[in-house]
Order: structure tokens, then C-alpha cells, then sequence
């Protein structure tokens, strides 16, 4: 009989009953951020990914493509983020070529809510959408339960509360490009430091009419310096308080030889005899 | 406490406080008013996770035809595809028929998907709009799925606080200025005494003439008994 074997669901609700936890996902506990400028978009990324108390990836990218002028940052399970950015990037290019035009990014945010929501919110995926298209330029946040937000500086995952403090003291309106990127360099590092679920290096995408540019590593405050000391003696450290030679033909007075036959057998182990 | 996830002695045991953790919510203060020439509809501007405000300057006023708009409260992502799918079906008739839909259509829409739906949503919604047929009309679909025709509707956590000041300050046929004060009124008082209601006073006028936005602060000329 063919179909499906529903037997190991029976099992895992028996184990959770018992207090038997769920594997954990890798999570991107995560600091991300996006802000409109004039003429453009960019969005930020700091590059933590974490399982837990352990810093999974420290160098992860979570930035992702949609289409070469819509990115998307994204925040939650890693797997989950990557997964819905790729099938709708997919989607979204097979929309754009059936229809012969530039693909929108209300259509992006669009098919990403619609596939977060059918989903119930068992899709961790936080995301920030952002990007440029014949209508202009373009920011969203969309949650994992298929809500989403319209607004010209957005932040989310765990250092949102630090990054949106720097947008709320630092933000004002008719940013130039520089600025715009300073200003979520600077919230993403506010997450990086402030943040425990958040840390390593800042990746940044901007978004323009005429060109998107990825400046991944952008600024990168946690380089691993060399250590200043470290745990190598010198030779004479230890005192030798008495010192004394054995000869190899003496040697089997102290430990059992025996001759190897052949150089196949390239060794034994022995008992030494330490009286 | 019964930890989430656990089950019972029936094999089955759901934990609602924990049921859609982390949900993005819109504790919320929403109104909308018949007076002389159509409809109001007011709301703040404050959406929540937990105790983070996710959005200051939300807007739940939303719309689905031409002069029909909604206030939404409960969970952000159900009133969105709820609406989204009523302005679908609306855009549809509007097409069809060559005709726009009436307010009545509209709610009875919003029925339907509240009440087939009920278990699964968290949703809220007041209609309110204005046709050629009926003139302004206001609808009110609390949780369960209920429709009822009402004079003045309102709804979210804030509305609790306002039931008084409503009922003591409503009259029939006001015009545009006295029901824009009604609902302003109404709204600040919400909003001063609501913890999950704050930001801004969104409103929206609709008339035969079409749609009209206005914009207020919540403290701006506040005179109530919640004044400092």
C-alpha cells in the first residue's frame, strides 16, 4: 500500500508530552534595518547567525536577492528566510517574464505576505523588503505572520530595539546616499554592540534606479586581532632537578620488546613499567 | 500552568496566551460615524508585539472601493488578507456589474470570511461607506462573525474607555465639522486612557464628494479629565 507514514508524528507528540524538546533551528538572531533616501534605498545586515547560546556562522550573509533591484534582509530562521526569499525571487522572475516588465516590489511584498500567512506564522521568516522599480523606490517589513508595514526606516529581529533607537535620534527627511548609509551602518553597529543575538560585521545593499550595489564586510569592527601574549615558555622554565640517560639497549629493563617480524606492523602498544 | 504544547488527559490540550506568540497586534482604538452627509471613520496609529511598538504611525483605516473603507483591529496579518481579499472581490463586482458595490455588499463580504473563518481569525473590523443607493452606512463585525447596522460603531482595546463619552456626547445628523469633533473627541480620550491605543489620530471622511484624509495629534487641544 502506498501513502504517506504518519507513524513517527504519534511518536514525536509522545516524546513532547514527555518534556522531550524540539531540535532547535538555526536562528538569526539578528539586527536588520532598511532606509528610503533620495532617489534610492538601502538596506543593512549585521552577520551573526546563532543555535542557541552558539554563534552558529560568524560571517553568514543575510542579504538576499530577489531580483537584481529588490533585496530583501532577513531575520528569524535562517532556513526559513532563505527558502521564501529563493521561491519567491523565483516566482517573482517568472512573473516578470510572462508579463514583459521590471517586477514591483508591492508584487514582492506581496507574494511574500500571501505565502507567510497561508503558512500561519510556522514560517520564521522577518523580513525587510526593499527596493526600486518604475514607480519608485520602496520599503517594507513583512512578519512571519503575513503583516506588513509601509514606512521610510524600518528595523527588525532582536537589536531592532538598538537600531531603531538610532533611526528615532538620528533620522531626517531628504537623506543623501552617504547619509542613508551611514545612518544603518551606524543602527546595524548599535545592534552589533548592544545586541547579544547580534554581532561581526555590517553588510550593506543599495538600491538605485540605475544600479544595485552590495558592499558586502562594508565595515568590520570585530577583526580578530593577534594575541598580544600567549602560553609558550621558553626552553628552561621548569627547573630540572635531576636528570638521567637511558641507552636504547638498556631499554628492555624497564619496558617488554618485542622485535616486529615484518614493516607491515607498524606498531604496538606496551605496558611500561613505571616502578 | 500547563506548558504550550502539552498534552492532556484528552490528548489534546491547546494554550491559547501562547497560541500565535509574537503576533503582530493592533491594540487598537477604532470608530466610524454616520452624520448629515456620509460616514467617519477614525483610529490611532499604534501597532504592537508584545510590549514593542512595531509601528507609531500605522494606518488602519483601509480601503477597499472607492468610498468604502474599513478600521481594522485585532491581528495585523488577519484584518491585511481579510481586507485584501474583500477589496479583490469588490474590485471584481465594481467590474462586472459596471456599478459600485454598496456598503451592504461590502459588509456581508467581510461576514462571510469573518464568520466561515472564526476559528482561525482574530479580527475586528468596522465598514463604513458611502453609496448612491443608501447614502453612508456603518457596519460592525466583532469576533465571532456577527453583522449589525449601526448609527456610530466602536471597537479595539481603547473602546472600552469611550462607551460613556459616546453615548453621552452622539447626535443624530451632525455635520461634518461636529462629527470630525465627535470622533476626535472620542479618540483622544481612547487614546489617553488606553495603554495599547498612542501616536496618531488617523480619519477619514467619506461624502458623495469621495474620500477625505485628516490628520491629528492626540494632545492637541486635549481639555478631558485625563489633562495634566
Amino acid at each position: 500500500m502506498g501513502g504517506f507514514d504518519f507513524s513517527n508524528h504519534n511518536r514525536n507528540a509522545a516524546l513532547h508530552a514527555q518534556g522531550v524538546p524540539l531540535p532547535k533551528a538555526t536562528s538569526t538572531g539578528t539586527t536588520i534595518v532598511g532606509c528610503l533616501f533620495d532617489g534610492g534605498v538601502v538596506i543593512a545586515a549585521d552577520t551573526r547567525a546563532t543555535s542557541g547560546p552558539i554563534v552558529a556562522d560568524k560571517n553568514c550573509e543575510k542579504l538576499h536577492y530577489i531580483a537584481p533591484q529588490i533585496w530583501c534582509a532577513g531575520a528569524g530562521t535562517a532556513a526559513d528566510t532563505e527558502f521564501t526569499t529563493a521561491i519567491i525571487s523565483s516566482n517573482l522572475e517568472l512573473h516578470a517574464l510572462s508579463t514583459g516588465r521590471k517586477p514591483r516590489v508591492v508584487t514582492c511584498m506581496t507574494l511574500l505576505k500571501q505565502h507567510l500567512f497561508r503558512h500561519q506564522g510556522h514560517i520564521g521568516a522577518y523580513l525587510v523588503v526593499a527596493g526600486v522599480d518604475p514607480t519608485g523606490a520602496h520599503l517594507f517589513t513583512v512578519h512571519a505572520h503575513g503583516s506588513t508595514d509601509k514606512l521610510p526606516y524600518v528595523t527588525m529581529g532582536s537589536g531592532s530595539l538598538a537600531a531603531m533607537s538610532v533611526f528615532e535620534t538620528q533620522w531626517k527627511g531628504k537623506l543623501t546616499k552617504d547619509e542613508a548609509v551611514k545612518l544603518c551602518a551606524d543602527a546595524i553597529q548599535a545592534g552589533i554592540f548592544n545586541d547579544l543575538g547580534s554581532g561581526s560585521n555590517v553588510d550593506v545593499a543599495v538600491i538605485t534606479a540605475e544600479k544595485t550595489t552590495l558592499m558586502r564586510n562594508y565595515i568590520t569592527p570585530n577583526v580578530r586581532e593577534r594575541k598580544a601574549r600567549n602560553y609558550r615558555f621558553p626552553k628552561g622554565t621548569t627547573a630540572v632537578l635531576n636528570e638521567k640517560i637511558i641507552k636504547k639497549e638498556e631499554i628492555s629493563k624497564y619496558v617488554t620488546v618485542h622485535e616486529l617480524e615484518d614493516d607491515s606492523v607498524t606498531a604496538t602498544a606496551e605496558t611500561m613499567d613505571t616502578s | 500552568m500547563m506548558a504550550t504544547g502539552m498534552l492532556g488527559e484528552d490528548g489534546i490540550h491547546i494554550d491559547m496566551n501562547h497560541l500565535k506568540k509574537g503576533e503582530v497586534n493592533l491594540g487598537t482604538s477604532i470608530m466610524a460615524i454616520n452624520f448629515k452627509d456620509g460616514v467617519i471613520l477614525g483610529a490611532d496609529s499604534r501597532t504592537t508585539t508584545g510590549a514593542y511598538i512595531a509601528n507609531r504611525v500605522t494606518d488602519k483605516l483601509t480601503q477597499v472601493h472607492d468610498t468604502i473603507w474599513c478600521c481594522r483591529s485585532g491581528s495585523a496579518a488577519d484584518t491585511q488578507a481579510v481586507a485584501d481579499i474583500v477589496q479583490y472581490h469588490l474590485g471584481m463586482y465594481g467590474i462586472t456589474n459596471n456599478e459600485a458595490p454598496t456598503t451592504q455588499t461590502a459588509a456581508a463580504i467581510f461576514q462571510e470570511l469573518c464568520y466561515s473563518n472564526k476559528d482561525q481569525l482574530s479580527a475586528g473590523i468596522i465598514i463604513a461607506g458611502w453609496d448612491h443607493r443608501h447614502g453612508g452606512q456603518v457596519y460592525s463585525i466583532p469576533l465571532g462573525g456577527s453583522l449589525h447596522k449601526q448609527s456610530y460603531a466602536i471597537g479595539g482595546s481603547g473602546s472600552t474607555y469611550i462607551y460613556g463619552y459616546c453615548d453621552a456626547n452622539w447626535q443624530e445628523d451632525m455635520t461634518e465639522a461636529e462629527g470630525v469633533k465627535f470622533v476626535k473627541g472620542a479618540l483622544q480620550e481612547a487614546i489617553m486612557w488606553d495603554g495599547s491605543s498612542g501616536g496618531v489620530i488617523r480619519m477619514v471622511v467619506l461624502t458623495a464628494k469621495g474620500a477625505q484624509r485628516h490628520l491629528y495629534l492626540p494632545d492637541n487641544g486635549y481639555q478631558g479629565p485625563g489633562k495634566q
